[in-house]
Parts: structure tokens; sequence; C-alpha cells
């Protein structure tokens, strides 16, 4: 035990030292070491306690290898068994010790799997708030359908509260990740996603796109900042008070291809937007161009998408499944 | 000749782990060809998965049983099922030495495979001619796909047939020749499988 | 009219960069330097009869060799501009539909014209030498293989100056590889590039197994065989499993660009997550494909420079068949984030983890075959040692990205990055090039020099750490992937200062290689031996370079490391085996047919690429007339005299 915790040291100190030597002089945003969130912290334990265990098989491979070929390097001492290559002894080792290992990481994984899954609602005591998020040709497009207002590029929300993040692309696929309160998620035409995370600290967050999706994929940077809730109230009031409305029309040249320089709001925007764009490709019997039938179905094409992937993941698997029973059939 | 004649000879023992020099080369055709066959089951099953997925896509477009009619496909299983029994027959002559009967059955499977190939095309044109196009919907893209990439195997087998008739003709039935007709034949039971699959999941389960 | 030939001048040449027109004069002034070498020493007939048309598994083997190193140089080249735009913020090197498209290629290249080809040529070299076998299975095949391989490289190159180059990442998502979002030829010339060599390595895989399974040598039953084989046929096997995948998948994506179907289009019910289930159903065997062999080289050198047989035979070839199969049930673990849920996750995520069971054996195999054993550490066995400790590292991160929760946040980062390329670098890179020093004097007849083997060495290996080890941590502080540019703000530029020095670190080491071949060539050291490494299995029995028969003889093998055991007999004082006499040996007939059908399916992939069908229809007329002239042909063998035979054995310094 007193070893696990010094590799445990070891594994968070090098790259801890790194960052320091490179950190001195500047405050730089660490990503997933410094997280900020409930989600991204848990992850962070989870990416920590498997670097830990696969160290274990790491330091004394490497530490064997360098060994033996110094040791029986061809003008060493070391003794020379040109016939040996069996142990059984050895060979149960060799397979025992990774297999325990994989073992134990693999009962974690299916633990924090099913913990950590993005749909799944963060307990907490606080109402949670919902934020939609639509990812267009280069640009975010947050749409806040408690609140009223919108915003491009930048997501403001109170820290402390789950936020459930519903998410859909106009656009080639994306993947919306703020790497300090949690991991990513992609958006998809014709789907509705779900990602929920919690900031645990007044911050400004730095959130990207991190699925290519054409040419200026780079710009589709957001900035998420999680306040108090008193100055997030006061944010939609004045973004209420100030900001132009996003039109039907509005939204239409938004979605052109093209980047956005700066962070805009919006003090409306127009009814049940983010379940039409969700509409507008889902695949079942209806046309393309369903614009505005129903703006309620949003569940129930969600439904739709998620029995597809369902009958997709099917096909797949099926499909290799065959393809191993021939495999089998080649060896024999 | 000769040579070929040496080789079958020196083969027929070694087939195992070859022996000598002198691998039996027509075994080793045969076992391509098998191996052949399992990367075309691997791209044929690909297809039905992506045509399974598809198949309720239909975005608005005909749907499949607003579009299937059943006599000409069971016509063309029928014909496709008697080619498959026809060359059947065309190995048995093959093997009782009957050259003349060999390629009689190869031009009756032929001209059956003609057939089914006429009667697909006829129904694809029918099935464009009402609007339903591969660009119309997902799901007619899928069964264009698949039902069409059966049936360029199919074209490719005729054109591989007739060849091979020809070189009947010519060399007679040698370890050569005999290889290839024991091959497009196992090539064409292995159509007439896939068919099966095709009948059964894009034709039965479309129009019930 | 001068207008009209101008305006479509400007669409079909790529211009308006002097990047392109610096390339674009170079291909010219190589190619015509080639066209006048050839004219001016009058090769023309010699290259068309002793390499274009060959069937000779070692021939096509070279072949296949030298256009990988060519590929490696352009995708080295895409990648140091890579890390040239990316060496401090804000760069303006290159522009981001420039960036998209170098990085497309330089994956693409890579992977499929790069590690693809080097890997076999490698198979080609060693397998029938290894087997003891005259060729491999179907040598027509063979060459149609390589020529398809060829074509479809060029064709995808040829994007680079007419058209514009694929841009859409090197796997090709739709729909931003639909007509709708990538309206270009350069999608066109990625299908069909893709396609066309795809094809020849299906024909490939089909043709090792066939070799493996019926060609050995009397007396190497499957549990004799050499380890290298038994990696190739593992891979080989996973190849006919996968490659299908792939040609529908790309062919369903070409139906839509070209018949504007709905397969993966946004609209009309088409499904673009589907492609990326079924691109990565290919995808993820394609690694292990390329990487199982390279597990076979470091076996094959570990023990012959430990002079020790192989620990856990058995072991190891049940670790490479179990890859081969398990890879096959993993490939959701590159698309975790795509919300299919917690169960599916834990799925993929636990059967890629059962992955790092076998490979970590492996590992463990190599490390106790050098346990007592006798090492000596020639450049082979220097870009093992480099390997073993750059490969358990990057299998580690591989375990740390496939623990799915965790994913969520390596996913799409640097440190996927620098994962995937410590494990195709130090693991297929340095794997390919151990083979290649391994077997040179066996294919070429003389040794390279060590000296600037070790400089070579030493550049990648140190040049590879200083270039990846930031990108984990780049990956970490959330610098995301195909990036072409980024603010001073985020802190990055330190780290991506550092790893573009290391990238150029490996450039210089690439030179040296050149350089070592260069001047090996120059101050030839002959291998008179043909087994200048002291060798286990029996390539190392004949001479060097192998005469076209391979064996004048055929070898009767009776143990594992066969040509080992016999040495060690001798040695102590054994008397030699009896040579059996010598029979006339029966050869394949080179044919031209293979480069002439691989030219019309360039044509028509050409034809297609431009939707020209006056140039598609007659590329594919071509082909199928090549198909009918070989089913046609039956004269395509010969004998060779026993009294040639003796000539050349007797040249090569061996007594018959």
């Amino acid at each position: 035990m007193k070893k696990k915790g010094w590799y445990r040291r070891l594994a968070a100190g090098i790259p801890l030292a790194a960052i320091a030597f490179l950190l001195s002089g500047c405050s730089v945003n660490m990503g997933i070491l410094d997280p900020k969130g409930t989600i991204a912290r848990q992850q962070l334990d989870l990416i920590i306690i498997t670097s830990v265990l696969c160290v274990i098989i790491l330091v004394p491979v490497l530490i064997m290898t360098y060994w033996f070929a110094w040791k029986y390097r061809h003008r060493g001492d070391g003794e020379y068994k040109p016939n040996w290559s069996h142990s059984s002894k050895i060979e149960s080792v060799m397979w025992g010790v990774p297999i325990i290992v994989i073992l134990i990481i693999a009962v974690l994984t299916v633990q924090y799997a099913h913990k950590l899954e993005p749909s799944k609602a963060i307990a907490s005591e606080a109402k949670p708030i919902t934020i939609e998020v639509t990812s267009l040709d280069w640009k975010w497009l947050f749409t806040y359908p408690e609140q009223g207002v919108a915003s491009v590029n930048y997501v403001r929300f109170p820290a402390n509260v789950p936020v459930e993040f519903k998410l859909t692309a106009d656009a080639p696929m994306n993947s919306f990740w703020i790497p300090q309160l949690g991991g990513q998620i992609y958006t998809m035409s014709g789907m509705a996603m779900e990602l929920n995370l919690m900031a645990d600290h007044v911050g400004q967050y730095p959130g990207k796109g991190a699925n290519f999706s054409g040419e200026h994929f780079g710009k589709m940077e957001f900035i998420a900042e999680a306040t108090s809730q008193e100055d997030f109230d006061k944010w939609v009031a004045d973004v209420k008070g100030s900001s132009p409305a996003l039109t039907e029309q509005g939204y239409g040249e938004l979605a052109e291809p093209g980047i956005v320089e700066k962070p805009t709001t919006y003090s409306s925007f127009p009814e049940g937007l983010f379940d039409r764009i969700v509409n507008k490709y889902s695949a079942g019997a209806g046309s393309g161009h369903h614009h505005g039938s129903s703006s309620s179905d949003g569940e129930s094409a969600d439904e739709a998408q998620a029995m597809d992937m369902g009958a997709m993941d099917m096909g797949t698997a099926g499909d290799s499944s065959t393809a191993t029973t021939e495999h089998a059939h080649q060896h024999n | 000749m000769a040579n070929h004649g040496n080789h079958a000879a020196s083969g027929a023992h070694g087939h195992d782990h070859g022996h000598g020099g002198h691998h039996d080369l027509e075994a080793l055709r045969q076992m391509g060809f098998w191996l052949f066959l399992i990367t075309d089951c691997i791209l044929f099953g690909t297809l039905f998965a992506t045509y399974i997925v598809l198949h309720n896509n239909t975005a608005g477009g005909p749907t499949a049983s607003e579009l299937f009619e059943m006599p000409g496909v069971i016509a063309e299983t029928f014909i496709l099922l008697t080619s498959s029994f026809t060359s059947g027959l065309a190995v048995l002559c093959m093997n009782r030495g009957n050259r003349q009967g060999l390629i009689g059955w190869l031009a009756v499977t032929a001209i059956l495979g003609a057939a089914f190939i006429g009667l697909e095309v006829s129904e694809f044109l029918k099935m464009v001619d009402e609007g339903a196009k591969i660009s119309t919907s997902a799901f007619l893209s899928g069964f264009y796909t698949l039902v069409g990439t059966h049936g360029l195997h199919v074209s490719v087998g005729l054109c591989w047939m007739i060849a091979l008739m020809f070189q009947l003709r010519k060399h007679g039935i040698t370890s050569v020749t005999r290889r290839k007709v024991n091959v497009i034949s196992l090539y064409w039971h292995f159509l007439d499988v896939v068919w099966i699959f095709v009948f059964t999941i894009v034709y039965m389960m479309g129009v019930m | 009219m001068l207008d009209k030939i101008k305006d479509f001048a400007s669409d079909f040449f790529v211009t308006g960069d002097p990047l392109i027109y610096g390339a674009d004069v170079a291909i010219v002034l190589t190619m015509a330097a080639v066209v006048f070498v050839l004219s001016y020493f009058k090769k023309w007939g010699w290259l068309w009869r002793e390499w274009l048309t060959t069937v000779d598994h070692k021939k096509i083997g070279i072949m296949y060799i030298i256009a990988a190193l060519l590929m490696l140089f352009r995708g080295g080249v895409d990648a140091l501009l890579m890390r040239t735009q990316l060496v401090m913020p804000e760069m303006d090197f290159l522009k981001p539909e420039h960036y998209n498209e170098i990085f497309t290629t330089h994956g693409v290249i890579m992977i499929l014209f790069m590690a693809m080809p080097l890997m076999f040529g490698l198979f080609n070299i060693a397998v029938p030498l290894q087997i003891g076998a005259r060729d491999v299975a179907f040598p027509f095949l063979n060459s149609l293989s390589f020529w398809l391989f060829f074509m479809g490289a060029m064709l995808f190159n040829l994007s680079f100056v007419i058209g514009g180059s694929p841009n859409a990442g090197w796997l090709a998502y739709p729909p931003l590889s639909e007509k709708m979002f990538n309206p270009g030829v350069g999608q066109d010339f990625y299908i069909w590039g893709i396609q066309i060599s795809g094809i020849g390595s299906l024909m490939t895989g089909i043709n090792f197994i066939v070799t493996i399974l019926k060609m050995r040598a009397p007396g190497m039953k499957l549990m004799k065989m050499p380890m290298f084989t038994w990696s190739v046929l593992a891979s080989s096997l996973t190849i006919i499993l996968a490659f299908p995948i792939l040609t529908v998948t790309l062919a369903l994506l070409f139906i839509d660009r070209f018949l504007g179907a709905h397969f993966f289009t946004l609209d009309a019910g088409g499904n673009p997550m589907m492609y990326i289930n079924l691109i990565w159903m290919w995808g993820h065997p394609e690694v292990y494909i390329v990487i199982l062999p390279a597990f076979g080289i470091f076996s094959e050198i570990v023990s012959t420079f430990s002079k020790k047989k192989l620990f856990g035979y058995k072991s190891m070839v049940f670790a490479l068949m179990s890859i081969s199969v398990v890879s096959f049930f993993t490939w959701a673990h590159h698309f975790f984030t795509m919300g299919s849920g917690a169960n599916v996750n834990a799925f993929f995520a636990v059967s890629t983890m059962i992955i790092a069971i076998p490979t970590g054996v492996k590992v463990f195999n190599w490390i106790l075959t050098m346990y007592k054993g006798k090492i000596s550490f020639k450049t082979p066995m220097l870009w093992t040692m480099g390997f073993i400790p750059c490969f358990v590292v990057g299998g580690m991160t591989g375990v740390l990205l496939s623990v799915a929760p965790a994913d969520f946040q390596f996913h799409n980062s640097y440190f996927l990055i620098a994962h995937f390329h410590q494990v195709l670098i130090g693991g297929v890179a340095f794997g390919y090039f151990a083979g290649l020093y391994y077997w040179w004097p066996k294919m070429f007849g003389f040794s390279l020099n060590e000296k600037l083997g070790k400089w070579a060495f030493w550049l990648w290996n140190i040049g590879f750490y200083v270039c990846f080890m930031p990108q984990y941590l780049l990956g970490l502080m959330g610098m995301t992937r195909r990036y072409s540019s980024y603010s001073w703000d985020t802190g990055w530029f330190e780290l991506n200062l550092v790893s573009t020095i290391g990238g150029f670190l490996m450039g210089i080491g690439f030179l040296f290689q050149v350089w070592q071949i260069l001047h090996s060539i120059k101050f030839m050291q002959k291998d008179t031996t043909g087994d200048p490494w002291d060798g286990r299995t029996l390539e190392w029995s004949i001479p060097s370079p192998a005469p076209e028969y391979n064996f004048a003889t055929e070898p009767r093998v009776s143990a594992m490391d066969d040509w080992w055991e016999k040495k060690q007999k001798l040695a102590s004082g054994g008397a030699p085996e009896p040579k059996p006499a010598l029979e006339p040996i029966h050869m394949p007939k080179n044919s031209g047919i293979p480069i002439i059908k691989a030219t019309f399916w360039f044509i028509a992939g050409f034809g297609f690429v431009f939707d020209w069908m006056w140039m598609a229809i007659p590329g594919l007329i071509g082909v199928a007339a090549c198909m009918l002239a070989h089913s046609f042909n039956y004269d395509t063998d010969y004998y060779i005299p026993v009294d040639e035979i003796k000539r050349t054995e007797a040249a090569a310094g061996r007594g018959v």
C-alpha cells in the first residue's frame, strides 16, 4: 500500500513537475488537470487511478528490458542458455498479472461508465437549468428555453447548479467540450443528445468544438462562464433588455457557413427552434422539410433515433459475429 | 498441356502441405476462390446491414410494400434457382467426361441467368419510371445498391461462363478447365444463396 | 477558345500557392530526368522485362518498399508542414483550407500508402523464403496487387496538383465528405485512390493465406512456422475479413456523391453515423493488420540477435490469433462520445482492454527471450530496443483511452494524437524499419552501414519522444486535434515548439537513412555468406540475394528454427545432410497484364473522379478485356533446366 502511494505520487508528480516548469511565470489553463466541475473531477480521479494501475506493469517491464539487455549483452558475463524457451510458471504469471490488472480496470470502467453517463442527471438540491446547444458552421448557438434568451459562442450558467445541455447540429457533426467541466459529446443533426455538467467554482472556462467539421472549425471556440445565481439572473435581464432578438430569418443567416468574431447575445429566439432543427433531419417517414409542424415532438424524434441506433448496432454486431465464425472455420 | 498433366499428378499425393516443388496449383486456386467467397460474404453482409438500417427511412417516398410486385420477383427467384440446378447438371456431365453435355448445360444456365437479369432490369426501369429513383430516399438507395450489386455479380458470372464455354470448346476437359467449371458453379450457387437472402429480407419482409 | 482552355486549366490544376508550383516543377523535372536516364542508357526494355512485368515475389517486394519509402517522404513532408504551422501561435504559414488538406493526405498516405505497402513488401520478401516455397501461391495476382496499389497511390497523389486534395480527414466522415459540403473532386480522388489500392490489398490477403497454409516446405508443421509467418497469417486473415467492409463503405459514399443517393446524407433519411460505424469496423482491425506483422518481425529479430529460441512460442501464436479475432469487436471505442449509452460503451471499453492482455504478454515474451541470451546490438536489434519501451508506454495510454468515461476527456485531443503516433511510429514504423534492416542483405546481397544506421536510429528515437511527449500534455491541457492555429493566451506555445523540434529531428533521421542507403550502395559490403546475422530460419540458408527460384532443392524441415538447428548439428560434428538431386524447377512466366489492367483501373478511376464517362467507361472495358485476356491465356509457366540451376548456384558460391 505504501508502495502504491509512492507510485501515485510519481504518476501525478511527473506531469505536475513538467507543468510547474512550464508555468513558471505565466498562468496557463491546465484543462482537464485543473477540473472545476463535479464530472471533470471524477474523470480526473479515474484517469489517475487507471494510470497508476498501468504503471504497476509498466515499471517492472521497463526495468527488466534494460536490465536484461545490459546483463545478457554479447560481451557480458550473463549465463547463456540458448534453448531455454518455456516455463509454465513464468507464463502463467505473464498472463495472470495483465489479466488481473485489466480486470480491475474493467470493473472500474463499467462502474464509472454508469456513474458518469453523460445523459444521467446530476444529483443536486438545486433545480437544474436546461440549455440547448446547436453547432453550426462554424459557431455555437446556445438557446435558453426557460429564460428565453440566446447567445453565440458564449454560454453562461450559475455555478453549483446542474446544467442539462441538449445538443444537436445544423451542420456536419461536431463535439461539444468544456475540458474543465467534463467530457465531450457529439452534436449530430437529427438527434438531441444530452450532457449533464455542473461547475463547482465561479469562473470562465474555455470550450471548444472538438470534432473536425470543415474549413474554419478551429474558430469554434466559446467561453463557458459559471457565475453566482444573482449574476446569472442579472445577465439574463441585461440581455433581455439590451440585445436584439434572434428572428427566424436571423437564424437562417447565422446558420450560413462563416465565423463569428465576437460572442453575441439575443434577447429572444423563435419558439421551438431547437426541436425544429432536430426534426428537420430526423430520419423516419416524414420528409426532410417538415418545418414547424411538430415542435412538441422533440421527445419522440429522440426515441425514433434511439431505435435507429439500436437497429444499427444489432445489424453491425450481427455482421461482425458472422465474420468471426468464418474466422473460426479458417482455423479448423 | 502436358505440363499441367504433370502437375495434377504430382500434386495429387501432396495436397496437404505441398510436395516437391510441384504444388497442386489447381487445388491452390480452388482454395483461393473459397477465400474470395468469404470476402464476398462480408461484402454482402455489409450491404444487408446498411439496407436493414435504412429500410424504414423512406423520407416521404414510396415504401417497400407500395413498390414491390411479387409475381415478377417470384419468377426471378424460380429462374435463378433453376439455373443453379442446371449448373449442377453441367458439373455432373463434366465428371462423366461429357464435354458436349457440359457446354450445353452451361449454355442453359447462362440463358436462365440472362433471363433473370432481363427481368431485374425491367423491374428497376419500371420503378424508376414510377419515380422511385436511387436518389429518392435512403431506403431506395439501399435497395438499388444491394439488389443491383447482386445483379452485377450475376452479370459478371454470365460473361465469365460464356468465356469458359469457348475455352472448353478449345481445350476440352483438363485439370485447368475442370477447376474453372467447379469454381464458376460454386460462384453460381453462392449467388443463389445470396438471392434467397435478398428475397427474404428485402422482398418478403418488405411486403409483409 | 483560349479563354476556355485557361478556365479549364485553372479549375483542373491546383493553382495559387507557391508551395504547389514548386512541387509541380519538382515533379516535372524528376519525371523528365527519369525518362531521360532510362532512354539514354537504353533501359526501357530492361525495366519492362525485369521489373514492370515481373511476377517474382522478391522483385515485387522491392518495388513495394521503394514505393513505400517515396510515400514516407511525401507523408513526412506533410507532417513537417503541419508542425511548422503549429510551431507558434497565430502562424500564417498555411491557411486553414491547406492545413485541412495536409492532415487528410498525411493520414491517408501514412496508413494506406506507406505502412500497408511497406508491410506487403516485407511479406513478399520474407514469407516465401521463410517457409521454403518457390513463390507465393498466385504470382500473377501478386503482381496485380502491387500495380493496383501503385496506381491507386498515384491517383491519390495526383490530387495534389490536379483538381485539389481531399480535406475531410483521413476517414472522410460524412456529411462533411458528401457533395453538399464538399463539392470538389478531392474527395473522389480519395475514394478511388483507396478503392483501387484496397482491392489489391484484399487480394494480397487471400494470396498469403493460401501461400502459408498450402505451400510450406515438407515437415514444416504449423507449429514449427517462423513467428513472422504466423503474424502474416494473422494479419492476412484480418485483411480478408475487414477490407470488404471498406470497399462497401467507400462505394456507398461514392454512390452518394455520384448518383445522389442518400446513405450518409443529412437529408432524405441518410444516416451519417452508419458511415462512422462501418469505417471503423474496417479501421480498427486495420491498425492491427499493420501492427501484427511488426510483432512478428520483432520476434524474429529478438530471437536471432539474442541467439536464443523465442520464449513462449505457443503463447505468442495464441496472442497473435486472439488479437486478430478481438480486433473486430472494438470498433465503437473510436466514438464513445456518440451517446450510445453506458452499456454499449462499457462493452466496447472492456473488449478493447482485453486486447491489451495478449499484447502485453508478447512484450514479456520478447524480454524473456533476451533473458539468458547473448545479445548483440546491430541496427535491427537497436530498433527493437527502441520499440519495447515506446510501445509499452503507448499501449498504456491506449488502455487509458479505452476507459470509456475517461475517454470523454481524451477524445479528439492531442492526447489521442500522441497515443496513436506512439503505437504507429514506435510500433509499426520502428518494426518495419527493423525488418528492412534485417532482411536488407537478403534482398540486395549487401549490408547497410551500421554507423549511419545508428545515427538514424538515435535521431528517430529521440526525435520521437521530443515530438510526442509534449503532445500528451497538450491534449490534457485541452488542445484539440486538427486545429490549424491557436492563440497566444492558450499557453500551448512552448510545448508546440518542443514538439516541432522533435518532428524535425525525425525528419533528419529519415535523411540519415537515405544517406545510409546511398553510402552503402557506393561502398558495397557484399554479403557472401547469405547468413550475415547468424540467422535461424530458412531464408538464411540460401545465397543473398536469393536466386529467382529461391531454393535449388526443396528444403526438408524437421524442427522449429530449422536452419539454426542444422548449423548447431554441423558445429557439433554431425554429418551434413545428403543433398537431393536437382530437378527442373517449375516457374510462372512474367506477364504484362497486371500493369496494363491496373493502368486501365487508373484511367477509369480518373474518369469517375471528374465525371468523365467517355474516359471511365473505356477504362472499365479495358479492365474487362485484361481479365478475359488472362483467362484465355493457357501458357503461363515454364521450367528452369538443371544446368541453369547448377550455374546459378555455382556463381553464388554454392557447390551442388
